[in-house]
């Protein structure tokens, strides 16, 4: 029965190849727009870690004064810590693993000769920072918490440093010049780069993007007067020299917490150190925060406002396109009242007929779909092709190309519901008498 | 016409869902194209919004040093850098300085009335610069005087220098002091040293162009102070007139000349204003451009929807079309009643469109921080869905007008 609906359905779209055209393409064009606007949200809003995330979570004390609150409102946690309550909550070790990160821009200088020296992106961090966040290494592997104690100045860089200045040979013990001290190589990185770069919010680099070059023991890094590119102070001793010491906050604290049992424990370990520094003086308010990393994403807002903005208005579009085919559909259902009559008075059946338009309406969708994966493939190229940070990323997975025709399928069967019901409730004796 | 409407009515009764979806896509197409447009409008203003210097012949070279030095030998390096700048034949001044207008971030600086106060006053922009600051970017003087060379100060990486007098835009001035008596005042940047305004510059863009930066929009102030950092020093070249190529092939050639030991990017290393702006409003300019496009296509969509469902209608009533002739109406009349058919179905659907216009500008308002659609756009649009509905049921209304009479009798 199928294969005679779709003969049907294809005499009858060939019969207007004008309107047909048209169906397809409003179609395609709704699908092309919302598909690859939904593309980019989706890799934009994904899980950076998807085996780990679950596990990591983001503490925030709130050192501000109450009279000068980080945010107007006063309601925001501030977004980074101080190196003192950094250094407070790592030494308490409460969490199965624990690294402060700040972003630096450094000098390299590369040891060739007549090669010059250039900037790159660098992180300030603690020993966990590798295997909490499952790093991968190509060689040799990150430093120990001892290494950071004793303010070591030692390296993991990521590959493509390793490729540009040691030709992808293994360079673990040779030393690289940055910012005009020696540091010598103990790991260099296997690709990784998370999307979205969820330890480098608010730290001063983008959201998106390629990794960083090289990563560094925070305090071997500022050893060697190594500067983060964020800092905001909170009080008037927030001397840029004796960053460790003063009233600012610059630094980004990660803790794996395997359990809920732990994750109770530690916002218990959090709220009494808050108090306890209340206590001390150093606080004025004993307000946490402690949220897991995909919380963390969802409340900063990493998704650009644009690409929500431009997503919301794709699927408005993709509305109107099928409002647009079931008046289209309709005004053919009706035309063929005198075909349907006919059909029913031979016997077909009222469900016959449903299906009947229904296949008619499918076979739209399906081909709306395939021109609209066209319209897809053709929105991510230009989004590649543009300037932003996640320009890189728009690229087309599997589950969206499946996604594709589901819609596709979906919005035209919707579209062919209500032409399909006003076929089959022609009443056939009328049809046949005007004829 | 109108004694038309009622017979209208009547059939439309007889159609009701096809009227009914293209009531529906009117009102959903002029929703969001009312909403475009005005994000349009609004994206074209923010990146025409003016800079207040001389875009045409400037130039921004980053510079950073390749070796480390104290800020005294970083001084005397950028002195003699500024020195060969100046003398080259197309260039008409130079500077050092910390930033430039539409860096895209920067150092931006609370500014309060006095030194124990907590909210502050102003949010301003700031700009570290010599003597030649305001002739180089082309700043125009509005009152008080230009910095002396003897205030001029270098401030090196992370140093706290205080200067004693600043130079603000008219902008920071009128928000500081609303009475207009800004000249001679003292102001605070979050420390218990004041700094007294010289000088009042007319027009000088922010180092930030982001949305939180719009509430403080052209809050400008100038120090005298050279920056002699070992990152990040900004050389502003004005070139003469038409020199601006010149120049650009000169200046980075002379600077290595100087001293070998800088980096220069190769890529970014030197821009002029056309490319500041690009990096400065891309995201605007690309935004615009989809809405754009999207509003074309949304329109055309609808068009071929009207013109494909009243095609449909005028073939079914062929034989209705052919009676009408025969007992006398016009072609005019067969027109004109297929325009008003469309013009009352439109009218319906952007009624309910200018509802939906409205609730989607609010949804937009909490969740983007947008601002509130003016009527303007709103109007625009319902008169721009008329026309298109009228342009669109034309081609249909022309082909039923020329229905003969004859077709009554046939197939009866």
């Amino acid at each position: 029965m199928f294969g005679y609906y779709l003969d049907l359905a294809l005499r009858s779209l060939r019969r207007n190849k004008v309107l047909t055209t048209l169906m397809i393409l409003a179609l395609a064009l709704g699908i092309g727009a919302s598909i690859t606007t939904l593309t980019v949200l989706t890799l934009l809003s994904g899980d950076p870690l998807p085996q780990k995330s679950s596990q990591l979570f983001y503490p925030q004390v709130d050192p501000y004064p109450k009279d000068r609150p980080f945010s107007r409102s006063g309601e925001k946690v501030p977004w980074l810590l101080s190196y003192v309550d950094a250094m407070n909550l790592i030494h308490a070790h409460k969490a199965e693993r624990q690294a402060a990160v700040a972003l630096s821009q450094v000098k390299l200088t590369p040891q060739v000769q007549g090669e010059k020296s250039f900037y790159a992106d660098g992180v300030l961090t603690t020993a966990d920072f590798f295997p909490m966040f499952d790093t991968p290494f190509q060689y040799g592997a990150g430093w120990t918490a001892a290494d950071d104690e004793s303010r070591a100045q030692v390296a993991v860089i990521a590959g493509f440093v390793n490729d540009k200045l040691f030709g992808g040979a293994n360079s673990v013990g040779r030393m690289i010049r940055i910012e005009d001290h020696d540091f010598r190589i103990i790991g260099v990185l296997g690709r990784w780069a998370p999307q979205p770069r969820f330890y480098a919010l608010h730290l001063g680099g983008r959201n998106y993007g390629k990794g960083e070059a090289v990563f560094l023991p925070l305090q071997g890094a500022r050893a060697a007067d190594v500067m983060p590119s964020m800092m905001m102070s909170y009080g008037p001793s927030s001397d840029m020299q004796h960053l460790e010491t003063s009233q600012s906050i610059w630094l980004g604290l990660w803790v794996q917490l395997p359990g809920a049992a732990d994750v109770s424990a530690y916002k218990l370990f959090l709220g009494n150190y808050a108090q306890q520094q209340v206590a001390l003086g150093r606080f004025q308010q004993s307000r946490v925060a402690l949220s897991d990393l995909m919380s963390w994403l969802r409340d900063q807002q990493v998704v650009p406002d644009d690409v929500r903005l431009q997503a919301g208005l794709a699927f408005g579009f993709l509305l109107i396109c099928v409002v647009n085919t079931v008046g289209l559909l309709l005004a053919k259902c009706l035309r063929r009242s005198r075909e349907i009559g006919v059909r029913r008075a031979l016997g077909a059946s009222r469900g016959a007929i449903f299906a009947q338009f229904l296949v008619e309406a499918g076979v739209i969708g399906l081909a709306g779909g395939v021109l609209g994966l066209l319209f897809v493939l053709l929105g991510l190229w230009g989004i590649r092709h543009q300037p932003a940070p996640y320009a890189s990323l728009a690229l087309l997975d599997v589950q969206m190309f499946v996604f594709t025709f589901v819609v596709a399928l979906v919005a035209s069967l919707i579209a062919g519901l209500l032409p399909a019901w006003r076929a089959c409730v022609v009443a056939p004796a009328p049809q046949l008498k005007a004829a | 016409m109108m004694l038309q409407i009622k017979p209208i009515l009547s059939a439309l009764r007889r159609h009701k869902a096809g009227a009914l979806l293209i009531g529906l896509q009117i009102a959903l197409t002029l929703a969001i194209v009312c909403n475009a447009l005005f994000i349009i409008q609004q994206r074209v203003a923010h990146l025409s919004a003016p800079s207040g210097i001389d875009e045409a012949n400037l130039l921004v070279i980053q510079n950073d040093w390749a070796n480390k030095w104290t800020t005294q030998e970083t001084d005397v390096q950028v002195r003699t850098d500024l020195v060969a700048l100046r003398q080259l034949p197309g260039v008409h001044d130079a500077v050092a300085s910390n930033a430039y207008p539409m860096r895209g971030s920067g150092w931006d600086q609370f500014i309060t009335l006095t030194p124990d106060q907590t909210t502050p006053t102003g949010d301003a922009s700031v700009y570290l610069g010599d003597e030649h600051f305001l002739d180089t970017l082309g700043v125009r003087l509005v009152a008080g005087r230009n910095f002396r060379p003897d205030e001029v100060h270098p401030i090196g990486n992370r140093e706290n220098v205080m200067s004693p007098v600043t130079i603000v835009t008219k902008t920071l001035a009128d928000k500081l002091f609303p009475d207009g008596e800004a000249l001679g005042k003292s102001i605070y940047a979050m420390t218990s040293t004041p700094t007294v305004i010289v000088g009042i510059v007319d027009v000088l863009q922010t180092q930030s162009l982001a949305n939180w930066q719009m509430k403080h929009a052209y809050e400008s102030l100038i120090w005298p102070l050279r920056a002699a950092s070992g990152t990040g020093i900004y050389y502003i070249l004005r070139a003469k007139p038409g020199q601006l190529a010149a120049v650009r092939k000169e200046a980075v050639k002379t600077l290595y000349a100087q001293n070998r030991m800088r980096i220069i990017n190769n890529d970014g290393g030197v821009l002029d204003y056309t490319q500041i702006r690009q990096r400065a409003y891309d995201s605007d300019y690309g935004m615009a451009i989809l809405m754009g496009i999207v509003c074309a296509v949304l329109l055309a969509i609808t068009a071929a929807g009207i013109v494909g469902l009243t095609s449909f209608w005028v073939s079914q009533r062929r034989k209705q079309i052919g009676v009408r002739r025969a007992l006398g109406a016009t072609r005019g009349d067969i027109l004109g009643y297929f325009m008003t058919e469309n013009l009352l179905i439109s009218l319906g659907g952007v009624l309910l469109g200018v509802v939906l216009a409205i609730a989607m500008n609010l949804w937009l308002v909490t969740r983007f921080e947008m601002h509130r659609l003016s009527m303007f756009y709103v109007l625009a649009g319902v008169l721009l869905l008329l026309l298109l509905g009228q342009g669109a049921v034309l081609a249909p209304a022309i082909r039923a007008s020329k229905v003969s009479p004859v077709e009554a009798t046939r197939s009866v």
